[in-house]
């Protein structure tokens, strides 16, 4: 029984990680649009933001933003592509084989979250071309807030996937959730300041403790920490308790209603 | 032995009934047929035999494994080929096989001697290295079968196996269809819209409106409708309708336009009809009955091929698909 259960899981998260490898255009395509907003907001931004009393160079600022929005993409449209396989067929292939469904919504959360998180070490990789300093010390510390915030996100995406019933309200999800979650996630300007209603958001939004505990761990040893004080919101150990929680509730409601649906 | 056995089988759909009441057996390896126009509740039924559709009421027991309380077991007993395809087309024709006999649970020295036995079966052993994507509807459609029959069901099920594959694809699926069932004896239950795929059927129910009309072998459906069946058009119409049934004492059919007359020896009976008959005839036609002329005589309509409809479904999935 348990082992037929963990196969289903590595069987489905395997299919994931296949597909991933095999589209090309797609790693390329989710890698370029993080690196495209670093790039243009640093130039645009950072020499505007030298003049005032940031305290931090912009483009170190935002690079934690950064890897956190693309791992909130890569794990949603993972995880949402099971409305497609829905649309298209295979998901009826999964659903009438004599497996637990419960271990096949395990197994797509889990390809997600792989998938998201292997993006997200390209831009860690990437970073010293961009003229981003990391310390190779965080890295870890770095790595599990990626695995963290990513099984969060795809968990939320599987859920959302399970609720939506044609591919059409796809982009509408987009336009609601996804676009209104990065800008008020603290990845393009500090929280520590805005109007209330955007701090509030800012706090039901599980990216928001994603980027504030990487921006934490990036620019812990860079930046003065009356600095660091300034920007961020919630202690490290808060974040991750918050991600771990949020994470819970997701995938169990995800997987209720992936094996209530589907 | 039977293999199926449907007792009293009902599905509901907010106060439609979509199949209503139905009970049929299907003996082990032979190729049972369901035959009906499009809505008529065939992949309601075959959905409902599969699991996938919960059951409004009655049950049905598939090699003694009740669908209603023995699901994974009923499961692991069948193979199934959608309608829709359901194949990765992102992976290749081996890894569509290797993940299905893992969520099967094919052990995997097993799965090696299988996969070759299965694709050689459709002819796809040489292009198993190969994506998906890049194969014809034909080749999907035998990779489907292929993979239906890996983790070795007792029975296979498909679901209008043939639709949306042009004519000479379709035949040639046929060929591989009557080759399961001669080299492995396997058990088919099938579904079609397609009178003359019907025929190829050992036996078969007719559905329609969500009931069984009729069932047998298509030589026995076939003598229902009893001797020949002739076939006229004419612009007296009125006319020639009263004449048959006065004269002749005949049930008149009207089919796309042209009217219907049943009668035992056809042969004997143009030459009469010529002598006897006032109302002009514009054009007259003798033939066998087909299992069309079954439906029409037990339902009063005949069933409308849809392909055109068929090939616009299918080709607005690779639309989509493209777009992915």
């Amino acid at each position: 029984m348990l082992i037929q259960f963990i196969q289903t899981i590595y069987t489905i998260w395997q299919r994931e990680i296949i597909r991933y490898w095999r589209d090309k255009t797609r790693i390329i395509s989710t890698l370029f649009m993080p690196l495209m907003f670093l790039v243009i907001f640093g130039a645009g931004l950072s020499k505007t933001l030298a003049t005032g009393n940031f305290g931090v160079d912009f483009v170190q600022f935002m690079y934690p933003g950064i890897i956190a929005m693309s791992v909130m993409s890569v794990a949603f449209f993972s995880t949402v592509s099971t409305v497609w396989d829905r649309e298209f067929g295979f998901l009826k292939e999964i659903l009438v084989a004599p497996v637990s469904r419960v271990a096949v919504a395990f197994g797509k959360t889990l390809g997600a979250t792989t998938i998201a998180s292997i993006q997200a070490l390209i831009l860690l990789i990437l970073a010293p071309l961009i003229g981003v300093t990391i310390h190779l010390a965080i890295i870890p510390q770095l790595v599990i807030f990626m695995l963290l915030l990513a099984f969060a996100i795809s968990g939320m995406g599987l859920l959302i996937s399970s609720l939506m019933k044609t591919t059409e309200s796809f982009g509408l999800v987009m336009q609601v959730l996804i676009f209104p979650m990065f800008f008020i996630s603290g990845a393009f300007f500090p929280l520590t300041a805005v109007p209330s209603w955007m701090s509030a958001l800012s706090y039901i939004n599980p990216l928001t403790y994603g980027v504030d505990a990487m921006r934490q761990i990036i620019l812990g040893n860079q930046v003065a920490s009356n600095i660091l004080n300034g920007l961020s919101l919630h202690a490290i150990s808060v974040n991750a308790l918050f991600l771990v929680v949020f994470s819970a509730v997701m995938v169990t409601a995800a997987v209720f209603a992936f094996n209530k649906r589907a | 032995m039977n293999i199926i056995e449907v007792k009293n089988l009902t599905k509901k759909f907010n106060g439609l009934t979509a199949v209503d009441d139905i009970s049929f057996a299907v003996n082990k390896g032979e190729i049972f047929g369901f035959l009906g126009p499009n809505g008529a509740g065939k992949s309601t039924t075959i959905n409902m035999l599969s699991t996938i559709l919960p059951v409004t009421d009655g049950d049905a027991f598939i090699s003694d494994f009740s669908i209603l309380s023995q699901r994974d077991d009923v499961r692991k007993s069948i193979g199934l080929v959608f309608q829709d395809p359901s194949l990765d087309d992102r992976l290749t024709a081996e890894e569509n096989l290797r993940f299905h006999a893992k969520l099967y649970g094919v052990p995997s020295n097993e799965f090696q001697k299988r996969k070759q036995e299965v694709l050689e079966l459709v002819d796809l052993w040489d292009r198993r290295g190969d994506i998906v994507k890049n194969f014809s509807g034909g080749m999907k459609r035998r990779l489907e079968i292929a993979r239906g029959l890996l983790h070795y069901p007792a029975v296979l099920f498909l679901d209008e196996p043939t639709i949306g594959l042009d004519p000479q694809t379709r035949a040639h699926l046929w060929d591989y269809i009557l080759r399961l069932k001669r080299e492995k004896e396997m058990t088919i239950f099938m579904t079609t819209h397609y009178m003359n795929e019907a025929e190829y059927c050992d036996r078969i129910a007719i559905i329609d409106h969500g009931k069984i009309v009729a069932s047998g072998t298509p030589r026995e459906l076939k003598k229902q409708v009893g001797g020949d069946i002739v076939c006229m058009t004419s612009n007296q119409k009125t006319e020639l309708k009263k004449e048959l049934e006065e004269r002749y004492k005949k049930e008149v059919k009207e089919k796309d336009g042209s009217l219907q007359v049943e009668v035992e020896d056809g042969e004997k009976f143009l030459p009469r009809l010529f002598n006897e008959l006032t109302a002009k005839i514009d054009s007259i036609e003798l033939r066998k009955p087909t299992l069309d002329d079954v439906f029409l005589s037990l339902t009063g309509r005949a069933i409308r091929e849809e392909e055109a409809s068929d090939k616009e479904h299918v080709r607005q999935h690779m639309r989509m698909r493209r777009r992915t």
